[in-house]
């Protein structure tokens, strides 16, 4: 295992080490001490796993095609904008604008996430886009979703409690988001429906829940215990009228 | 000066802390913490504001004023001796730094109103007010920045770090401390630009930009305020000046009408919930800030940080013991605070308000 010390080290300096390290022929690399280093696996296409102690800066996985983050504590915002294929394990909560436009692989994350998660995720056949987080969600979830798949689960949450905040995928048109618990129309855009999963949905459900559950250690019977709420658009082309005549 | 620096895309950032039994900490802390963020600015301007800075002077205003040329001192240090007793003056202490080569004269005065010069209708704090409004808008080239008592502001064109060690910021202890670094985009990187924006004991920082600008100026003048600072930041300091210390708002109900709830959440609520929220709407509607915000501001009892209300800007708070932080990153208070009890988001429009504990 190849480890950088990222104390004090500025985000050029920190990434040029990690590519260079990749170049070597790492697979496996430990970034210590991190603390708010912009840019972190951006754009990297290798399969090699790079594990984050500390707070890794924003923008982080933007383009990223390949690699595994594993990030032991909080992340902040703009995490895996892009980002085409990997993964990227937050063993924390997360911020704002999650998965902007992402187009390919996994995002899991342990705690609460912020505000427009998965904004204008995109998926076209074998190219799923996924976010998993584990805690509560802020207002604009799953804003514009084009594709993919958003999970939200709040599993920490008192009874009750909403586990997500208003405008809940506000102009969504494709894709799919599954809401563990009740949620009510009103805090959604008006281009979604709220139902009940279908067979094909907790086959759908159970497949991601099992490797987010074997990444946190977490019981996949119990996250499964409750019922989920499904989202997808009720038109499939909102727009389609707009320009028509 | 000129003041036309090149226009450049977006950014900000800023933090702030505040430990409330009023026990001070150097300016390295808050340095060090808003260096981290040295990415959110471009250098066009950085500030600090503190508060518990001059206990010596503690029953004085500390006016910090930033003339452009040394030649207009002389008149507005005439103003300011017709109308108030002024115990001391000395230029602001600074050191030489190389980025930084050239930079207003920059003075500050410990003053208290003359009584003979006070209205009978007229309070102290409205003499200091109208006296920074009469200089920022009469006198060309002199800016008052800095107004407060026991508090002070200290900023100008620079990135974090380079501001920081003009001002020797780490000479000064405070108990509470906002900082901000710049990326200026819609207005000029200019000293008098810079955050934090303050006036009486008022500090704010803000990043994002206030869209309701316009309507928020013409709102502030009819009341006799002046924006004179060419920086939408400018109306946060003095809606909260009319807010709460005019009209006698408490901080919770000004920053509900700062960042009012939607028309349509305001509906759901209990009748006297809505019957208020009504009302502050109607009769506070041009002082509602629209736009992208978060921002944190000063006063002499306390801290907080607010966001726009669908949250456009970064806000994180955090507590340690008797500290309680917040910033733009997460990173850029763990800088300062390696293990905090807490850290969480606030959620859109709802104020984080930390006071000082009683003496």
């Amino acid at each position: 295992m190849h480890v950088i010390q990222g104390k004090g080290l500025h985000f050029k300096d920190l990434n040029a080490q990690i590519r260079a390290a990749l170049a070597d022929g790492q697979k496996e690399i430990t970034l210590k001490d991190v603390n708010g280093q912009y840019y972190i696996g951006d754009g990297l296409r290798e399969k090699a796993t790079i594990n984050i102690e500390g707070v890794p800066g924003n923008d982080m996985a933007a383009f990223m095609d390949g690699p595994t983050l594993v990030i032991n504590g909080n992340a902040q915002d703009n995490i895996a904008n892009t980002m085409n294929s990997g993964k990227i394990i937050i063993h924390g909560n997360a911020g704002d604008v999650l998965g902007y436009g992402m187009r390919g692989g996994k995002l899991h994350i342990l705690g609460d996430v912020g505000y427009r998660v998965g904004i204008h995720m995109k998926g076209l056949n074998k190219q799923i886009p996924c976010i998993i987080a584990g805690g509560n969600a802020g207002d604009f979830f799953g804003e514009y979703l084009a594709g993919g798949v958003l999970i939200l689960l709040g599993l920490d949450a008192k009874e009750g409690e909403s586990i997500v905040g208003d405008y809940i995928a506000t102009g969504m048109h494709g894709g799919r988001i599954f809401i563990r618990g009740e949620i009510e129309q009103k805090y959604c855009g008006k281009e979604v429906g709220i139902f009940e999963t279908d067979e094909d949905d907790m086959k759908t459900l159970k497949r991601y829940l099992t490797e987010y559950c074997a990444d946190f250690k977490l019981d996949l019977d119990e996250v499964l215990s409750k019922k989920f709420s499904k989202l997808v658009p009720v038109s499939s082309r909102p727009y389609g009228q707009l320009y028509a005549y | 000066m000129n003041h036309n620096y090149q226009k450049d895309i977006s950014g900000c950032g800023l933090t702030g802390l505040i430990n409330k039994k009023k026990t001070r900490v150097s300016g390295d802390a808050i340095a060090r913490s808003l260096c981290l963020m040295n990415e959110r600015g471009n250098g066009l301007g950085a500030g600090y504001a503190a508060y518990g800075i001059y206990p010596e002077f503690a029953d004085f205003y500390a006016f910090h004023i930033m003339y452009d040329d040394p030649s207009v001192r002389f008149g507005a240090e005439d103003f300011l001796k017709h109308n108030f007793h002024v115990e001391k003056t000395e230029e602001i202490p600074t050191s030489p730094v190389a980025a930084i080569p050239i930079s207003p004269l920059l003075v500050r005065y410990f003053v208290s109103p003359n009584k003979d010069k006070l209205s009978s209708i007229e309070g102290e704090e409205d003499f200091v007010v109208n006296t920074v409004m009469k200089i920022n808008s009469e006198m060309d080239g002199v800016y008052v920045f800095s107004s407060g008592k026991n508090m002070g502001a200290f900023k100008g064109v620079g990135n974090p770090a380079e501001i920081a060690e003009f001002y020797r910021i780490e000479e000064y202890e405070g108990y509470i401390w906002t900082a901000h670094t710049r990326f200026p985009t819609n207005t000029p990187g200019w000293w008098g630009g810079a955050h934090p924006f303050t006036l009486l004991d008022w500090s704010i920082v803000h990043n994002g930009e206030i869209s309701s600008y316009g309507i928020n100026k013409r709102y502030l003048e009819m009341f006799g305020y002046k924006l004179m600072l060419l920086t939408d930041t400018e109306v946060v300091t003095y809606i909260l000046d009319l807010l709460v210390r005019k009209h006698g708002l408490d901080i919770q109900t000004a920053c509900t009408t700062l960042a009012a709830p939607f028309w349509k959440d305001i509906d759901e609520l209990d009748e006297d919930r809505r019957e208020l929220l009504t009302a502050l709407r109607m009769t506070y509607g041009s002082a509602l800030l629209n736009g992208p915000f978060s921002l944190l501001f000063g006063h002499s009892n306390g801290l907080v940080g607010i966001n726009d209300r669908i949250k456009l800007r970064p806000l994180v708070a955090a507590t340690k013991d008797d500290f309680v932080y917040m910033a733009s990153e997460e990173s850029a208070i763990r800088e300062i605070c390696p293990s905090p009890d807490k850290v969480w988001a606030p959620r859109a429009g709802d104020p984080v308000i930390v006071n000082l504990e009683a003496d």
